[in-house]
């Protein structure tokens, strides 16, 4: 397949279409739901069963090398900030593991660059980005130069 | 076909493509272009897209210079050595002095990082890799992107750079389609940074059928950013360096964390360590100063990747094969289980269907590895990409053109995989080096650089009737036949990569005649994408979808043919393990220990080949 989309579960939102980032999530203009129109393009990146409000959409493994009877089911909350993962083996086994997407709320930690004072003539002429040196935090506060660092370009090898 | 035509003038900051790299350069250009309209041109959603998409477990590139773990210096020795030789000091020592800044930055946007609860420090997978929880790396820098540009079109395909018709060997913008509506796009710009991603499926991938997309290189890295960099007469270097991976087998799983952090190593069928045993033949290959594992075991300095490639094919050539990644003890411990399972998850999520549908718990059982097919990009442990300018206060004349990151084209820069001789930069490289581009071009553009362009109508026509070429061939000839995709007239863009991935398999050196080539068979190569050039003229698309594979097969069969060059220019196998050349098996430093350099004419389609120096940064007393 690798992904497929459950007949009963989608709706047509279109939010899977949206963000498949191989183009490969399309409405289907009979049924008006989703599926994946070029399988053999498809990563198992999981970016639209992530999306998916319905979880409509699932995987079964590349049919070249993985046998049918497993899955391995995601669930990303933004609200929490965590991701879960329950992984279902062809014999049964099952894992589950947890993890954090983000240690901050969505859309409050990173700065708009046109709000914050611009940069100083000295700055532009110097080798220094946004917020150096102070981002790198190096105790000295200085940004490494060929000289600071005791280093000189040898001679090119050229044949 | 009516399309549309829709004009975005007046831009100063165009970004094409906005994975790591691309990203880092829309955010960072706003702080040094305030007044500046920044716009990306994107061809998925930036929320997920590129390499990046489903995440990443380490952020591979960390110098940790604040708690005195790594100099910038190092890094430029050991990607020095890995690469074997060949790498642009000037342009690594600059990525890796302002990474760290990148990556404190990710951790104050809410990318969760793990910490060592002894030290308090980054936890470690290996010298320049620390442990993330990376499931939304790309969300996050998205989010930094768009607080920073005037614009965002996503599902944008940028099929060619836009030139300057006032001024020689000037960019001036990009044009390209929206692959939902088909509109023609075309967006007039005073600078460029290219960030379109490398290359995967230029060559025949191991996987077949439907499993076709699981590369260990997403199937959507198009070679895009080389593409439209050769198309525009871009000087490329190091293109020959393509890179095999090895990773647990068919899913392509990644093995960094098991070697490094979990401690895991591999062994043949009969249970031996097999690689020291190819040590002296390859040492007489490479040379000492290449391969010495008494001085690397002394002095920690890694064996270069290639090399430890070259063991593994070598020892499935010998019917010792497979190669086993011993986990059974590391699996053990409860912790390191699921660290080992979560570093899918967070990175390659199919090798985790691949085990559970298999059966494969690497608990009870030591699962196999093996060599992928061979990738062309400029930020994992490769280099390939286009000829940049380095930084003013580091490199030497021949590097230095003005602009950091700029290429040989005026106003065009690149980031990440698009930049050549920059191996290891990875993700956190990637998104610095756009940064380095973004403050460029904006200097560039303040220093009245980018003034009088002149795009004429013609230009803009031309493009938009090349564009939709294969939608209108589509039609003329779809009605000859009765059913199907035999045509007389035309192929698709599936039989097209199906081409490309076979001639590059047999002659450039892919995994059906184990990575080996010589002058006779690139020379056929080079003849048969000729051949194949004048069949991309026939190309057919039925729809907008099939339009975007076309130009992506484009832009592949491109890169490939400048790939074909560039292995054909050097006559010497500089990294066995990524490909051979079996009519010059030795490293020969003597002719070889130079970049190498090419350029195609955008008029006549013909390549000049040069050998540019290659400058050691070293510490006094080295
Ligand atoms: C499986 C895997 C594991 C990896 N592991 C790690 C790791 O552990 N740590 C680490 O640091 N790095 C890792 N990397 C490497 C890292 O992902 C890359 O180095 C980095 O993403 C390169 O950045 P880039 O901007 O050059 O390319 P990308 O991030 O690939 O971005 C390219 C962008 O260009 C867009 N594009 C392409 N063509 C066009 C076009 N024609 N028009 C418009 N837009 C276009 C794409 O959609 C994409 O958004 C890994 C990569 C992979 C695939
Ligand atoms: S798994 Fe990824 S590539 Fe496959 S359909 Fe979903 S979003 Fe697209
Ligand atoms: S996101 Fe889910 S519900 Fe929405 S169209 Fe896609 S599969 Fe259907």
């Amino acid at each position: 397949m690798p992904t497929f989309v459950y007949m009963t579960r989608c709706d047509g939102c279109g939010h899977c279409v949206d963000i498949c980032p191989s183009d490969i999530m399309h409405i289907d203009k009979t049924y008006r739901r989703a599926y994946n129109i070029e399988p053999s393009m498809c990563w198992e990146c999981y970016s639209c069963v992530k999306a998916c409000p319905q979880h409509a959409i699932d995987v079964r493994g590349y049919a070249d090398f993985a046998p049918l009877g497993h899955s391995v089911r995601v669930h990303r909350d933004e609200e929490k900030g965590t991701i879960a993962w329950r992984i279902k083996f062809r014999n049964g086994t099952e894992k589950n593991f947890l993890s954090p997407i983000t240690t901050k709320p969505w859309g409050t930690a990173i700065p708009k660059l046109a709000d914050v004072p611009g940069p100083s003539r000295e700055m532009r002429d110097s080798q220094l980005l946004y917020g150096e040196p102070k981002d790198i935090r190096l105790d000295d506060g200085g940004l490494h130069t060929l000289q600071s660092a005791g280093l000189k370009l040898k001679k090119g090898v050229y044949y | 076909m009516a399309h549309k035509t829709i004009v975005e003038d007046g831009i100063d900051v165009l970004v094409v493509g906005a994975g790591l790299g691309g990203t880092g350069a829309a955010w960072e250009a706003r702080f040094w272009g305030k007044d500046k309209k920044i716009v990306i041109a994107e061809k998925a959603n930036i929320d997920r897209s590129g390499a990046v998409a489903q995440g990443l477990y380490a952020i591979n590139c960390y110098m940790g210079t604040r708690w005195g773990e790594n100099k910038p210096e190092d890094h430029v020795r050991y990607a020095r050595i890995d690469l074997m030789g060949m790498v642009r000091e000037d342009l690594l020592f600059d990525m890796a002095r302002h990474v760290d800044s990148t990556v404190h930055q990710f951790e104050e946007w809410g990318l969760p990082i793990m910490k060592d609860p002894k030290t308090g420090r980054y936890l470690r997978e290996g010298r320049w890799q620390i442990m993330i929880h990376g499931e939304s790396y790309k969300p996050i820098v998205a989010e930094a992107a768009k607080k920073s540009a005037d614009k965002v079109f996503n599902r944008i395909c940028v099929t060619h750079l836009l030139m300057d018709d006032g001024k020689k060997n000037r960019v001036a913008g990009a044009v390209g389609f929206n692959v939902r509506t088909g509109d023609y796009h075309v967006f007039k710009a005073k600078t460029v940074i290219c960030g379109a991603g490398g290359a995967s499926n230029i060559f025949k991938p191991r996987s077949v059928g439907e499993g076709s997309g699981r590369t260990w290189y997403a199937p959507w890295s198009s070679a895009s950013a080389y593409g439209l960099m050769i198309d525009a007469g871009a000087k490329m270097t190091q293109m020959e360096n393509r890179i095999v991976l090895a990773r647990f087998k068919d899913g392509y799983g990644p093995v960094g964390a098991y070697f490094l952090h979990l401690k895991t190593y591999t062994q043949n069928c009969l249970g031996e360590e097999y690689e020291s045993k190819w040590f002296p033949a390859l040492q007489q290959m490479v040379g000492k100063e290449y391969l010495d594992p008494e001085a690397s075991h002394l002095t920690h300095r890694p064996i270069p990747t290639c090399l430890r490639n070259h063991c593994i094919i070598s020892e499935v050539n010998a019917g010792r094969g497979p190669i086993h990644m011993v986990t059974m003890r590391a699996f053990q411990d409860p912790h390191l289980e699921e660290v080992g399972w979560e570093n899918f998850l967070g990175m390659t999520i199919g090798q985790a269907v691949l085990w559970a549908s298999t059966d494969v718990d690497p608990k009870n059982e030591n699962p196999e590895l093996t060599t992928s097919e061979p990738y062309v990009m400029g930020s994992h442990a490769t280099g390939s990409g286009a000829w940049c300018s380095g930084p003013e206060d580091v490199s030497p004349p021949e590097y230095f053109w003005g602009y950091n990151r700029m290429t040989t084209i005026e106003g065009l820069f690149g980031a990440g995989d698009a930049v050549g001789g920059t191996p290891h930069a990875f993700s956190s490289g990637s998104f610095t080096e756009g940064r380095l581009a973004a403050k460029a071009a904006c200097k560039y553009i303040d220093d009245g650089k980018a003034e009088g362009i002149v795009v004429s109508d013609g230009q803009i026509n031309r493009r938009k009737k090349e564009i939709y070429k294969p939608l209108e061939h589509y039609k003329t000839y779809r009605n000859a036949i009765v059913a199907g995709d035999v045509n007389p007239h035309y192929i698709n863009p599936k039989q097209g990569l199906d081409r490309l991935q076979k001639l590059m398999d047999e002659y450039c050196g892919g995994v059906t005649v184990n990575y080996m080539t010589n002058e006779k068979l690139l020379n056929i190569g080079l003849k048969k994408l000729a051949i194949m050039e004048e069949d991309l003229e026939k190309l057919a698309a039925e729809d907008n979808h099939e339009l975007l594979r076309a130009w992506e097969l484009k832009h592949r069969h491109r890169a490939a043919e400048c790939v074909t060059q560039h292995t054909l220019f050097r006559k010497e196998t500089r990294w066995p393990g990524y490909y051979y050349r079996g009519d010059a098996m030795k490293v020969d430093d003597a002719n070889w220990h130079v970049l190498t350099v090419s350029r195609r004419d955008p008029e006549s389609g013909e390549y000049t080949m040069e050998k540019a120096p290659c400058y050691h940064l070293v510490a006094e007393g080295e």
